[in-house]
């Protein structure tokens, strides 16, 4: 097996190609199941559990699937599995399921899973496209569960549950509206950041050039 | 029919599908570059959400539910979606181009727009709409989409042009836009009592 390519696909998902904040897809549970971290955290494993099997299963008849009726037969392969979760959920996780029951039945849509099976899943070996299911299921649970954090902590003033003394719940955070600005602004943040690194990196690159290359530049 | 009235002011306005119930955020976000694309997808969701209404309450009381199968009902509301947004760009093409060269760029991006099946599925299966009633809902909240996702167009025109940080541009000044529209319109829910 290329070690090269087992290391860029299983950590290309967290940063390089975050699905939430570079790619920008899957946003709507994004920002419906990120009001605390629990529930962003269940969201996100339980995307991961559709996106390393659908993948899996979509490499797996890469060439049975006719190319023309190709999304059906990812959306049935893809549902199959949202409603294996859905059975699991209904049964051991009555109480989170009832909360989330409408956007667990949207995973069938989610942006990410499709995407995924489409571009990557379909053209790669199933080791791989499973491979690049647990790494863009990482980085869209990391994402949930930063944003579930901030939004968990101005909304009630806790983090995973457990109230921190000395800070109150802001009011009115816990409107639809904080949603769609706390997301905004970890983007922003993350951009910003990102930003920040590649500008440190090619000042060490310049830095680093021999005196006569660096003189050619200046030229 | 008061009942239907609110129900339908609530899904344009107060309850509205992207700014309160977050569903379709993708496209919101994705399609609304320019004013006349972000009207061709608004449309098109009205259209499909209004069609798919009727058949999937016709799949899920006529079929799924005498059958005992409901459980399957992610499953069949979204191949009946898949498969009606496949044969409506069809019959657009053959029977009405100019309405296909309108919608037909945004109908294939449809099938992935999580409005439509989460409406289908508040609708038919957890508020076990009626089938009128059902139908009034899905189009006032196609209504919903278009009247945001327009609004959004809007807004962006002038954020596009303004002086914003760099970090913020693109996809972050349109999350904090909407945010700002979300609230305005969470303002109308005084209304219903």
């Amino acid at each position: 097996m290329d070690k090269r390519k087992f290391k860029e696909t299983l950590l290309g998902g967290l940063i390089k190609n975050n699905p939430t904040f570079v790619l920008v897809l899957g946003t709507c549970p994004t920002i419906a199941m990120t009001t605390s971290l629990f529930q962003a955290f269940a969201m996100g494993v339980a995307t991961t559990f559709v996106l390393i099997f659908s993948n899996l299963f979509v490499s797996l008849l890469r060439g049975i699937i006719p190319d023309k009726v190709r999304i059906p037969c990812y959306i049935v392969i893809i549902s199959t599995f949202v409603i294996i979760v859905q059975m699991v959920m209904r049964r051991y996780l009555p109480e989170l399921y009832t909360t989330m029951q409408a956007f667990i039945a949207l995973i069938v849509v989610n942006c990410i899973i499709l995407a995924r099976a489409e571009s990557f899943a379909s053209c790669n070996k199933p080791l791989y496209s499973m491979l690049d299911g647990v790494s863009m299921g990482l980085g869209f649970t990391c994402a949930l569960c930063l944003i579930g954090i901030v939004r968990e902590f101005l909304a009630g003033g806790s983090f995973a549950g457990f109230a921190i003394p000395g800070f109150p719940a802001m009011q009115g955070a816990g409107a639809s509206a904080f949603g769609f600005i706390t997301f905004g602004c970890m983007m922003a943040l993350f951009n910003f950041v990102i930003q920040k690194v590649n500008e440190r990196k090619a000042r060490m690159k310049a830095a680093s050039l021999p005196l006569t290359a660096q003189l050619e530049e200046v030229k | 029919m008061a009942t239907v009235i609110s129900l339908m002011f609530a899904a344009v306005i107060s309850q509205n599908i992207v700014l309160a119930q977050y569903q379709g955020i993708c496209p919101f976000l994705g399609v609304s570059k320019k004013m006349s694309s972000a009207a061709g997808m608004g449309f098109a969701v009205i259209f499909v959400m209004a069609v798919s209404s009727v058949f999937t309450w016709l799949v899920y009381n006529l079929i799924l539910l005498p059958l005992g199968i409901d459980y399957l009902y992610t499953m069949a509301f979204i191949l009946v979606i898949a498969s009606l947004v496949q044969l409506l760009e069809m019959i657009l093409k053959r029977f009405s181009p100019t309405l296909y060269s309108a919608l037909g760029v945004y109908l294939p991006l449809i099938t992935t727009n999580c409005a439509i099946l989460g409406t289908a599925n508040s609708t038919v299966v957890f508020n076990n709409y009626p089938f009128l009633q059902a139908f009034a809902v899905s189009v006032a909240t196609g209504v919903g989409f278009l009247l945001a996702i327009c609004l959004l167009a809007g807004v962006r025109l002038k954020t596009d042009k303004a002086d914003i940080p760099q970090c913020f541009k693109g996809f972050p000044i349109t999350l904090v836009s909407a945010a700002i529209m979300a609230m305005a319109f969470a303002g109308f829910s005084g209304i219903l009592a």
